[in-house]
């Protein structure tokens, strides 16, 4: 019987987050590309809650921006709500966080996709992988057809063998009732691949009009919203945004709960996946922290036109009745009409330590994955894992160095490293204290961090490239002569320093050393600096940032010179550890299952002590020298 | 990874007579040019010759500590091919250890286990052919470290520096989810409270480190008791293990009125080594001193070296110490193997069993010095395999633990700096990990999955 055969560089399975980002990619970077989904509907489809970015979200989202990637374009032009988080406080968790129209997203990036040369949409079910002598060759869909090509990427997020729960119902659905892919795990099985069973859940959502918005506190955004993407126009985002409303579970709420938890599947065993500590259920939060008298829910839209609201705060796999009992104890809610049921979803993915740093699979070349589909949880680390793994599959076929960033120069790297290295039990989310370098890795300088890596790969343009250069040659420019401006102790100075409340001067000091004074900052000081140039906001900015935390940033760019001496030491591929002498057993066999690519990532992993890094340098310089 | 300085003890760290500090790395004259004082004050070591040896003194500010001979080597002419300096001083652990503490104070770093010899592989003196003697040397030195570290630490230390730390990962955990979850966790009014709870954990670190000051020196190691009748030979080992004389060595009963106390090295396990007074019955009020002092110090011992005198018969004065067994870890000497014995290991075994005492037996001749080999390997081996262990007091008895401590308090003092400078929240985190790192190195864990886990059990966060 013939079946239908067609060649492409990359196949891409599934069009989520992490699989738009990958295809574009490849796309962009000049490679035939194919994208297969399920639904052509779901395209970018956010299941869960209606943001983007939050806390160190909002930083990948900035990440991805700079290296080229489109999800800091798609929510600049689709939000509804926008707010920056933690400006109270320091510079590095100042944090964006989105509103999304999650209808218009989704069309915007489906419009996005359709539009890029050399990428083609196929609505279809990968069944299984091509492989031959240990490279992939490509992917078969459910109706037969091969699709051949030189690398591929996996990016199924939460359909891989799904199951939707609540109460004692069960669909063998993937999200939003979307059908699950139900084939493709066998397939790498058969190829030594490891699988896990993860689980996440979401809330109900809500008929707008069946809520007495009266009772709930109104959460406006921000005044002046700043963009995700460094390439939109500050202007264009200044648009009338809608609200979100804070509401408060309460005793009653906690009561019809615990009453209940015997018909809730994740208590009476049913669900066998691993959920996410960090966005438990209303019940988890319940049972774990008894003491609290209440929880925030947050009421937020999910579009400017849709009367859904997203229940933020309570998702649920209590059974149905339980749930219209328990969401009508919240005050403005007591006639709440449910839209969708909450639910739990139980998915395959894989062990993450299979992966290189580069997202390639160790023992399958040129396959590669990204997304939920690694154990992570979240639209924004998804967003970014597609990107580089898509970035990394183009540079596997164009033959070039693949793209591996690390823990001190992005969130990015964190992210991968923590996924590839270290052992993880339940979805993975990105959080600002995995960051230990974070104060370097703010969201306000992606783009001088990564932008030239997005341009050497060739997703970032000639004109953003010299525009980043340009600029780092303002602030450091504007730094060098804030530093050495001598401000005397003269009327006109004592005056501003009284205004503002801050000490007057005994002695001559600089400008630099004025800005650092918690009460002042650049700005202030525009009166007695004649000198001053006319400098764009954000070159202003960072500016006042290296000023004012010059001392702190000094020390982590210590300790990044540190990390970075063994992050250097490369270590060789494929490597067999039992020859090495003088490692202890434990440290050979974690080595020789992990494969680390340098010494760095060697030593962060779980049973490889000090002593056996020790060993390992020692035995490099043996091997240099030969 | 070359670049760092780093300092340590090359000499063991005994009571012996001469003692070497040693620094190596790009900042060596630099540290030594800040605490070295010539005679006339004014000779400044980094402006003379390689391989020169000057007379002077070891200063702490305007605190003189040790007079010192110096050698100073430049690179490549080293063991290490770096800028290197070798401080020799008059010994004694605690001169040793307060030069080492000055040398970390003004610049270097301590060394890990092994580190010079992998520097001098890495730097190229160390050729090929011996590059697994070097690995070698790092697994042994470390073993040895890590079994030696991992001791003192058992009982009170450990929790008291965990509890210390849990309230360290406290604060930053609660800092993290509020930067994680802005909307959920407030920090309003927090920064007073946290600056009384470092305040309060700042003391608590300072009386730690109060501990390892003078006195507390020779708490580490094994504290080793010698008992045994009078003129058992108890004087006479004593001296065989330290190679020398320290106690008077009499035919004549009772010699020895006080205790003595010495600390030796066996293969680089410490001995705290006591040789007390004969116990027996006694009229005379200064020998009964002695015997007193004899039981309260086996009463604390981890180990009990019981001699027994071979060449008479036992007595009820054995009765009474063999009853004084009871609960301790005991090593029975046979002593004066080379007389005529008149006391068979068969007997004491009968004995210390019907008291149901755990014990090692050997026959050895203090005056022939014959069986001290197999003494050291069975102390050595009792010592490994976890029968003896180190007294359990809280004392801070490791210059790296020390130190460790010291730069824990400095970072929580910059916090406060931060704290007074107003400066935003999530910058106090970054020092206090760096405490909390710091005291990890005591009790061997680093922050990672802890503080992950602390946010998640301690708050509750999350859509």
């Amino acid at each position: 019987m013939p079946f239908l055969e067609e060649s492409y560089d990359i196949c891409v399975v599934g069009a989520g987050h992490a699989g738009c980002e990958a295809a574009l990619a490849c796309a962009r970077l000049g490679l035939e590309t194919i994208l297969f989904t399920i639904s052509i509907e779901s395209i970018a489809m956010m299941p869960c809650n209606p943001n983007i970015g939050g806390s160190s979200k909002g930083h990948l989202v900035r990440e991805v921006d700079a290296l080229g990637g489109q999800m800091g374009i798609n929510i600049d032009k689709t939000f509804i709500q926008s707010k920056m988080l933690n400006r109270s406080k320091g510079p590095a968790v100042h944090s964006l966080r989105a509103q999304a129209d999650k209808a218009e997203y989704s069309r915007l990036m489906r419009i996005t996709l359709e539009h890029t040369e050399g990428l083609t949409l196929r609505q279809a079910e990968v069944t299984d992988l091509i492989v031959e002598d240990g490279k992939v060759q490509g992917v078969k869909t459910h109706s037969g057809a091969s699709y051949y090509s030189k690398a591929v990427i996996l990016c199924t997020g939460t359909y891989l063998n799904a199951r939707c729960l609540y109460g004692d119902v069960v669909n063998y659905t993937g999200p939003n009732g979307l059908q699950s892919a139900n084939h493709l795990t066998k397939s790498l099985r058969e190829h030594q691949v490891e699988i896990f069973r993860f689980k996440t859940g979401t809330p109900a959502r809500i008929d707008k009009r069946s809520i007495d918005f009266s009772k709930m506190q109104e959460q406006s955004g921000d005044d002046r919203v700043i963009p995700f993407s460094f390439t939109t126009d500050p202007k264009e985002v200044q648009i009338d945004q809608v609200s979100c409303w804070l509401t408060y579970t309460n005793d009653k709420t906690h009561q019809i709960i615990n009453d209940n938890l015997d018909r809730s599947p994740l208590y009476s065993g049913m669900i066998e996946g691993t959920g996410p500590r960090y966005c438990p259920s209303i019940e988890d939060k319940v049972v774990k922290f008894a003491d609290k008298e209440r929880h925030q829910v947050f009421i937020e839209p999910e579009g400017r036109n849709s009367n859904e609201m997203y229940v933020g705060g309570m998702s649920s796999s209590l059974p149905e009745d339980v749930q219209y009992e328990m969401y009508h104890t919240v005050p403005g809610l007591e006639h709440a009409k449910i839209v969708r049921n909450a639910y739990a979803i139980e998915y395959d993915c894989i062990n993450p330590r299979q992966l290189y740093p580069t997202l390639e699979f160790r023992n399958i070349h040129g396959l590669f994955s990204g997304g939920q589909f690694n154990g992570s949880s979240g639209y924004e680390e998804a967003a970014a894992q597609g990107l580089v793994a898509g970035i990394n599959a183009a540079m596997y076929v164009l033959g070039k160095e693949p793209l591996i960033l690390d823990r001190s120069e992005s969130y990015i790297g964190v992210l991968i490293d923590d996924l590839v290295t270290k052992e993880n039990h339940e979805p993975y989310r990105m959080m600002t204290s995995r960051a230990e370098y974070r104060l370097l890795l703010r969201q306000d300088n992606a783009d001088l961090r990564l932008s030239k890596k997005g341009h050497q790969i060739g997703l970032v343009s000639e004109d953003r490239y010299h525009w980043v250069i340009e600029k780092e040659r303002l602030i450091d420019q504007e730094i060098q002569r804030i530093e050495h401006t001598a401000i005397g102790a003269n009327a006109a100075v004592q005056k501003l320093l009284e205004d503002h409340g801050s000490a007057l001067l005994k002695t001559a000091t600089t400008l630099a050393e004025l800005i650092r004074r918690p009460e002042l900052c650049y700005e202030d000081l525009a009166d007695i600096d004649p000198q001053r140039k006319e400098l764009a906001a954000d070159v202003i900015e960072q500016v006042n940032i290296h000023i004012k935390y010059d001392g702190y940033i000094k020390r982590q760019l210590k300790q990044v010179k540190e990390f970075k001496k063994l992050e250097n030491k490369k270590l060789p591929e494929r490597f067999d550890y039992r020859q090495v002498k003088g490692l202890r057993i434990e440290a050979k066999q974690k080595l020789n299952l992990y494969q680390p690519v340098n010494v760095g990532q060697a030593s962060r992993i779980a049973g490889v002590s000090p002593a056996d890094i020790s060993v390992l340098l020692v035995y490099l310089e043996q091997s240099n020298r030969k | 990874m070359a670049g760092d300085t780093i300092a340590a003890i090359a000499t063991s760290m005994t009571n012996s007579g001469i003692g070497i500090v040693r620094i190596s790395g790009g900042e060596s004259f630099s540290v030594i040019d800040r605490i070295y004082r010539s005679k006339d004050r004014k000779k400044i070591l980094s402006q003379m010759p390689s391989h020169t040896v000057h007379y002077g003194y070891i200063y702490d500010e305007d605190k003189v500590i040790d007079e010192v001979m110096v050698l100073i080597m430049r690179a490549p002419n080293s063991y290490t091919a770096e800028d290197t300096i070798e401080i020799d001083c008059h010994g004694g652990a605690l001169v040793m250890k307060r030069i080492l503490e000055t040398v970390i104070k003004y610049g270097a770093r301590i060394a890990e286990p092994g580190e010079f010899t992998k520097r001098a592989f890495l730097n190229g003196r160390i050729d090929l052919s011996q590059a697994e003697s070097v690995i070698e040397v790092i697994n042994a030195k470390n073993d040895f470290a890590l079994k030696t570290s991992v001791d003192q630490l058992q009982g009170k230390l450990k929790n008291k520096i965990t509890r210390i730390k849990d309230k360290i990962l406290y604060e930053i955990a609660f800092i993290e989810s509020s930067l994680d979850d802005p909307e959920h966790i407030s920090t309003d009014g927090y920064s007073d409270k946290l600056n009384e709870n470092i305040i309060k954990i700042i003391i608590e670190l300072e009386q730690l480190m109060q501990t390892a000051e003078y006195g507390t020196v020779l708490k580490e190691g094994i504290d080793t008791v010698i008992v045994g009748k009078p003129n058992a030979g108890k004087s006479s080992l004593m001296n065989v293990l330290l190679g020398r004389d320290r106690a008077i060595v009499t035919d004549i009963e009772g010699t020895t009125r006080d205790v003595l106390e010495e600390q030796i090295n066996l293969n680089g396990i410490s001995l705290n080594l006591v040789d007390t007074a004969g116990i027996r019955e006694t009229n005379d009020e200064v020998e009964k001193i002695g015997v007193n002092k004899a039981k309260e110090y086996l009463s604390k011992a981890d180990l009990i070296i019981y001699t027994v005198d071979a060449s008479t018969e036992i007595d009820h004065n054995d009765e009474k110490i063999l009853r004084q067994l009871k609960g301790h870890k005991v090593i029975v000497l046979l002593n004066k193997s080379d007389l005529r014995k008149k006391v068979s290991e068969k007997q004491i075994e009968d004995k210390l069993l019907s008291l149901e005492i755990s014990f090692k037996i050997l026959s050895v001749s203090a005056k022939e010095q014959q069986g001290f080999e197999e003494l050291k390997s069975i102390i050595q081996e009792m010592f490994f395999s976890k029968e003896i262990k180190v007294n359990d007091q809280i004392y801070i008895t490791n210059i790296r633990h020390k130190n460790a401590l010291c730069s824990a308090r400095d970072s929580l003092r910059m916090v406060q700096k931060s704290i007074e400078d107003q400066m935003p929240e999530d910058f106090y985190s970054i020092d206090l990990r760096n405490a909390y790192e710091q005291l990890g190195y005591i009790t061997g864990d680093s922050i990672g999955e802890d503080l992950v886990n602390e946010i998640f059990s301690k708050f509750c966060m999350g859509k």
